[in-house]
């Protein structure tokens, strides 16, 4: 609690005993009411003077003012008639009561939404000879190597030299478990090293650095502002003068009506009725309440790993109807494996070595991967002369005998008839000795959690999910059957999918948003315009940071339709709190006009509502069990 | 050429108000006052001059809400 907000709880203690005190102090006239200014001064002087500031600068409608006309309106009613001033005090403690609350809570909910992305490192270590030396992260040049102690945040991007380790990644993607380096690997800065210690040699300076970027998009998020905030904002600005012209006409034309019809006139009455409407007419819940919400919703969020770029694109994210999937590196890793071995009369293992040894010498993505799922190092000298016949494959001599690996042209080039087959992917014949023995399949795999992604979309009310690709027809059916998509298009160059987005754009429902997941490599322009881009495996790319309008900081497609339900828990809230505020103010209104309600209830009900609403508004960080 | 000032300002309604005064100050092409982040975002127009506009600024948010604080 800050000096400020000390100071004002004294003041409300202190005037909260004298006004319990004064009800028992047995005087009255104008004892009474100069004892009553006691208190009302200690509470009120700051708003009072604010007022006054207020209309030097010519400013009638600030809640200062109301407040303070309202508070004085009762006290001059009571020296004039009742003799109560209790409720005036009274008044003007609840509201600030109500300031003191709300300050409390935005500051405590803002600083735990900072907290949660405490990512900010604090120095990084430079090793000058021997001796490690701590230097501000915003200091170190590109290239230096830096030392990075377990329990340590690691302070800028770069390549580790030496040392393993495991990473806690769990503030930038909140992902919990731990990921492994070692020599080579690349490492983003935001991580805590949990295990050993590492030397890396950085690759960026900290203001370019993943971590800085990740802070930079948090701290500047809720500035976008969503269609909901606009509407409060606008209605505020009406809100409240128009109660003060509904007070001023509740003074002074019922009394005058009686007058002309001859009944007393019973001014203070009305008067007070008007008053009553002065002190509901501050729009201070309902203004507090929205942004607070969007902000939470953000928070929670980003720390389930879920980057929203602005309130707006959280209330698209609320709206989507249709998922578009770009399939390489969404729904599939985006890394070739083989996946399959057919007709073999071979041992699967001895098929893969041959195939790994006859493409030993190609970087092919195909080659690589074969390799890969060889997985052992590689007896070169087996190898003889390789003949490399261009998109259909190679000859190769393995161990004295002919082996050839390519597709079923290469094969039938060679006089061989291979058996075709059936799946999708890319298709690898092998014939050892001009005997054809069987075929590896090898595809793109889809990611392990794609099709109950696509099933949790739809549970959380996506209607519609399409796939675009620029794979073959075959390969594209297949994965859009497996993972339960409604819809594909393949064979698509990066300008196709453009056109296909803009289709879907223009055949929407109205009030429906059209997603797009990317994984911003080279989807950039589609992430642009679909009405909400979402990039994936975000963490050091950043393409997709710049590009997307929603990041996901790892790959996981299963974030897609937590991110929509946070959203969608997020603008409920939004929603409960519009209709809490506005309809609580509006019952408090009627019932004042009509004499029902006093300031008591007035300030009651400002208040009240408002802490409902600034508590309702920090369930939207919760976000883990959604 | 976009810019971010501290602010100080205690309600959300004063946030508003600021927002709404600043947007009108000349040499201004776009302004966002975040309450919750206790930012203010202004855009400037092609030309315009980021100190004397923002002179201007605080000097307009001061008589809408007299508690603000603009850190230029």
């Amino acid at each position: 609690m800050t000096k400020k907000l000390k100071k004002m709880l004294i003041r409300i203690i202190v005037t909260a005993v004298l006004l319990v005190a004064l009800h028992f102090v047995p005087v009255s006239g104008i004892a009474r009411f100069l004892l009553y200014l006691i208190p009302y001064g200690i509470i009120g002087y700051d708003i009072l003077r604010k007022a006054w500031r207020g209309i030097l600068n010519r400013q009638v409608f600030d809640e200062n003012f109301l407040m303070a006309v309202a508070t004085i309106g009762a006290l001059a009613i009571g020296l004039l008639k009742t003799g109560d001033y209790e409720e005036s005090v009274a008044v003007m403690l609840f509201y600030q009561v109500g300031e003191l609350f709300q300050s409390y809570a935005v500051g405590k909910s803002r600083r735990n939404i900072s907290e949660l992305m405490d990512i900010r490192p604090d120095y990084a270590n430079i090793d000058t000879n021997g001796q490690l030396t701590r230097v501000d992260p915003d200091e170190v040049a590109v290239g230096t190597v830096i030392v990075v102690n377990p329990g340590e945040k690691v302070p800028l991007d770069g390549i580790v030299e030496s040392g393993e380790s495991s990473l806690n990644t769990s503030a930038l993607t909140g992902e919990s478990l731990p990921r492994d380096v070692k020599p080579g690997d690349g490492i983003v800065s935001g991580c805590i090293n949990m295990s050993g210690v590492l030397r890396i040699r950085t690759t960026r300076v900290f203001g370019e650095s993943t971590v800085s970027k990740v802070l930079d998009l948090v701290e500047n998020a809720s500035s976008r502002k969503s269609r909901s905030e606009n509407f409060i904002s606008r209605f505020a600005r009406w809100y409240t003068p128009a109660v003060v012209f509904g007070a001023l006409a509740l003074a002074v034309l019922p009394p005058l009506v009686r007058l002309l019809l001859s009944f007393p006139p019973e001014w203070s009455e009305w008067v007070y009725r008007a008053l009553t409407f002065l002190v509901i007419s501050c729009p201070c819940a309902l203004v507090i309440s929205i942004p607070l919400s969007f902000f939470a919703g953000i928070g929670g969020a980003g720390k389930a790993g879920i980057l929203i770029k602005g309130s707006n694109w959280l209330e698209a994210l609320s709206k989507t109807g249709t998922v578009v999937f770009d399939k390489t590196g969404t729904l599939t890793m985006g890394v070739f494996d083989v996946v399959d071995i057919h007709h073999s009369e071979l041992e699967r293992e001895t098929m893969i070595e041959y195939a790994a040894l006859a493409e030993s010498a190609s970087s092919h993505p195909i080659a690589v991967s074969i390799r890969k799922a060889w997985g052992k190092p590689l007896d070169m000298s087996r190898v003889g002369k390789v003949e490399e016949i261009s998109g259909n494959g190679v000859v190769v001599e393995i161990d004295g005998q002919e082996v050839a690996a390519g597709n079923s042209r290469l094969m039938r080039s060679l006089g061989i008839e291979p058996i075709e087959c059936h799946s999708t992917g890319t298709i690898v014949h092998m014939a050892i000795g001009g005997h054809y023995t069987g075929h590896i399949v090898i595809s793109d795999v889809v990611k392990p959690d794609a099709a109950k992604a696509i099933a949790a979309l739809k549970q959380s009310g996506v209607h519609q999910t399409v796939m675009l690709t620029g794979d073959g027809k075959a390969v594209a059916a297949e994965v859009a059957e497996r993972l339960g998509i409604d819809q594909f298009w393949s064979e698509l160059l990066p300008e196709d999918k453009v056109e296909k987005v803009e289709e879907m754009l223009t055949r929407k429902p109205a009030g429906e948003i059209v997603a797009f997941v990317g994984d911003g490599i080279n989807d950039a322009p589609v992430l642009t315009r679909a009405d909400l881009g979402i990039a994936m495996g975000a963490l050091g790319s950043d393409a997709a940071i710049e590009a997307a309008d929603v990041v996901l900081m790892d790959d996981d497609p299963m974030k897609i339709s937590k991110a929509i339900r946070i959203a969608r828990k997020c603008m409920r809230i939004v929603y409960e709190n519009i209709v809490l505020a506005i309809g609580v103010k509006a019952v408090c209104l009627v019932l004042g006009a009509l004499g029902l309600a006093n300031m008591w209830l007035a300030v009651f009900a400002d208040v009240g509502v408002m802490i409902l609403a600034v508590l309702n508004a920090i369930r939207a960080l919760f976000v883990s069990r959604l | 050429m976009k810019k971010t000032y501290r602010i100080e300002v205690d309600c959300a309604n004063c946030a508003n108000k600021m927002e709404e005064a600043a947007g009108k100050i000349p040499g201004i092409a776009d302004v966002t006052v975040n309450f919750m982040t206790q930012k203010m975002i202004v855009d400037f127009a092609d030309g315009a001059d980021a100190d004397t506009v923002m002179k201007q600024v605080v000097k307009a948010c001061k008589k809408v809400e007299d508690d603000c604080e603009i850190y230029l």
